[in-house]
């Protein structure tokens, strides 16, 4: 556990980058920083690893105070990644990512070995090791720059703003990716972001900081979003809170119909807008319209199924997404065999979470 | 005369068996400039890594350090060794000035490329648990290598074609056939001397180019 006992940081011009700041970020949790720009979340990060040493107050791991650890011996034992991955250009991949192994005296072949395990772990082709980071995309450059920071296993890791600087569509993978790995791992992470959908998304814990470096709110993303604790904090969470924080809300208690399902072998669409057409292992085909049907569903034009949602494991936000993508209006539910449960319509999501 | 002429002429001379010993032979003068020159590249290379590499890596009195590098390139340098030979007559003063001289280059782009690192580079070296000389040494020298190299060229090829002067106060060298020619108006040896000590600085100049190859990281190819 990472402990802040009312650190601050002054500057001798009298600028307060961090303003008496307690908190706490648990072992193998992820603890998000999140608020405006010179609200001193990098700042809060880089004192636990003494790039920053506060002017008042403790920084404490496990219980030991970071100061009592000289610097270079300190950040060995602690992985950092960076905003524009801060690779070393006259490295290969391989000794970029066996950089800490290498301070520790570790051999330079059971380095690069174990390099190339983590590139595979993050998401890196084996081929690239011998290659140099201006061959590398963003993306992969900051993948290189998450396998560099868990080279030697350090039990913590700060990651500021890690993934602000490549496209949304690289930064879902690479977030995605981050919940993975630390799936396995439990490391304990501290996360710098300005971005409240990316805190929300992979935060066990947020805290919410304050221009002058006050730290406003420390909450689960669902309280959060339920409960901001000032106007700052619900100003900065923005205006779709509400459908936001359904992604909290489970689909387990979600009452799902199953009176518009049909096999596919059947003619009965009698009084239904809308049926679910499924073949004989209960597998979606798609959607027929009712009034359209003539006869056999096996001849009916079928309107694509859209994307599905999984009762019970995903959350009310993504089968809402469902039901709004779906022709019908109707979510569809499926289980591990992509066979069909049931389906829900956009009240009968609503009513769950209320 | 024609070029031919010269040319036939300056063969005859370098071929001839008298320029391949003795004192005043071709080997002789060679070894003595390149003593000469080794030296003082020696001298200006440790002067001006160290203090380009320290103030790069402080960004501390950078202004400074370039200024002064670049007012003591105005000086001349031939007048810097008439000026130091009146006080003390020996190869001394020829060597302090061409270190004078190499000083400069070696000195400014060995600042600018430490100070020029990725200050994200920097930052993830310091935070990964590097110390200040672990940082200098494994990240800012190694990435500002292709300047630093740029550097110690430049002087080099102005310390082997100044290296000549050492002769002006009689201390041999290439230079001395250069002098000798023009004090005999024997043009011959003049264009002689002049022919080896261009082809020194073009051998200078392909050493540098191979060096390059070797020590320089092809990550660093498409930056330089």
């Amino acid at each position: 556990m990472i402990t802040f006992e009312g650190v601050t940081k002054r500057y001798p011009d009298g600028t307060v980058a961090l303003d008496d700041v307690t908190l706490e970020c648990p072992t193998g949790r992820i603890t998000v920083f999140v608020g405006t720009s010179g609200g001193g979340k990098t700042t809060a990060l880089r004192t636990i690893n003494r790039m920053v040493d506060p002017t008042g107050g403790r920084v404490l791991i496990d219980g030991g105070d970071v100061r009592d650890r000289r610097p270079a011996e300190l950040r060995r034992g602690i992985g950092y990644v960076i905003q524009h991955a801060g690779l070393f250009p006259h490295r290969t991949i391989e000794d970029n990512i066996a950089t800490v192994p290498y301070l520790l005296g570790r051999r330079k072949k059971d380095a690069r070995a174990a390099a190339r395990e983590l590139m595979e772990r993050v998401g890196l082709e084996p081929g690239m090791a011998k290659r140099y980071p201006y061959q590398l995309s963003g993306g992969q450059q900051q993948r290189v720059g998450v396998a560099r920071a868990l080279a030697a296993d350090p039990p913590v890791m700060l990651m500021d703003e890690p993934f602000s600087a490549v496209d949304p569509v690289v930064r879902a993978e690479l977030q995605d990716e981050l919940l993975r790995l630390q799936a396995e791992l439990r490391k304990t992470i501290v996360f710098v972001t300005h971005d409240i959908d990316e805190a929300i998304r992979l935060g066990d814990r947020i805290a919410v900081f304050r221009t002058g470096g006050k730290l406003v709110q420390v909450a689960a993303p669902e309280e959060l979003l339920a409960d901001p604790a000032d106007d700052f904090v619900a100003g900065f969470i923005g205006q779709n809170r509400g459908i936001r924080s359904l992604s909290f809300a489970g689909t387990s208690k979600l009452r799902l119909r199953d009176d518009v399902v049909r096999p596919v072998t059947s003619s009965d669409t009698e009084g239904l807008d809308w049926v679910l057409v499924v073949d004989e292992k209960r597998r979606p085909l798609g959607w027929a319209r009712g009034a359209d049907v003539d006869g056999s569903l096996a001849d009916a034009a079928l309107a694509p199924v859209g994307p599905t949602f999984r009762p019970g494991t995903d959350s009310v936000r993504v089968a809402l997404d469902a039901a709004v993508l779906s022709a019908s209006g109707l979510a569809v539910g499926v289980d591990g065999d992509g066979s069909v449960v049931g389906v829900a319509g956009g009240t009968d999501l609503l009513e769950g979470p209320r | 005369m024609t070029v031919w002429n010269q040319i036939e002429l300056t063969w005859a001379w370098l071929t001839a068996s008298a320029q391949w010993h003795g004192e005043d032979g071709i080997p002789h003068r060679l070894l003595e400039h390149l003593y000469y020159s080794g030296v003082s590249l020696l001298f200006a290379a440790l002067i001006g890594l160290t203090l380009g590499a320290l103030v790069g890596h402080t960004g501390r009195g950078g202004f400074l350090a370039v200024s002064v590098a670049n007012i003591a390139r105005a000086i001349p340098t031939f007048g810097l060794i008439l000026l130091i030979v009146v006080i003390d007559y020996s190869i001394v003063p020829v060597l302090v000035a061409l270190v004078a001289l190499a000083v400069p280059p070696i000195l400014v782009n060995t600042y600018e490329g430490v100070r020029g690192v990725d200050p994200d580079a920097r930052d993830a070296a310091r935070g990964m648990g590097m110390t200040g000389w672990g940082v200098l040494w494994r990240a800012e020298i190694p990435i500002a290598l292709p300047l630093i190299l740029l550097g110690l060229r430049t002087s080099a090829i102005q310390v082997v074609a100044t290296a000549t002067i050492a002769a002006y106060p009689g201390f041999g060298g290439l230079g001395r056939y250069i002098i000798d020619g023009l004090a005999r108006k024997d043009y011959q040896l003049v264009v002689g001397g002049t022919f080896l000590v261009v082809a020194l600085a073009v051998l200078v100049q392909l050493a540098f180019a191979a060096l390059r190859r070797l020590v320089i990281s092809p990550g660093l190819a498409r930056a330089s």
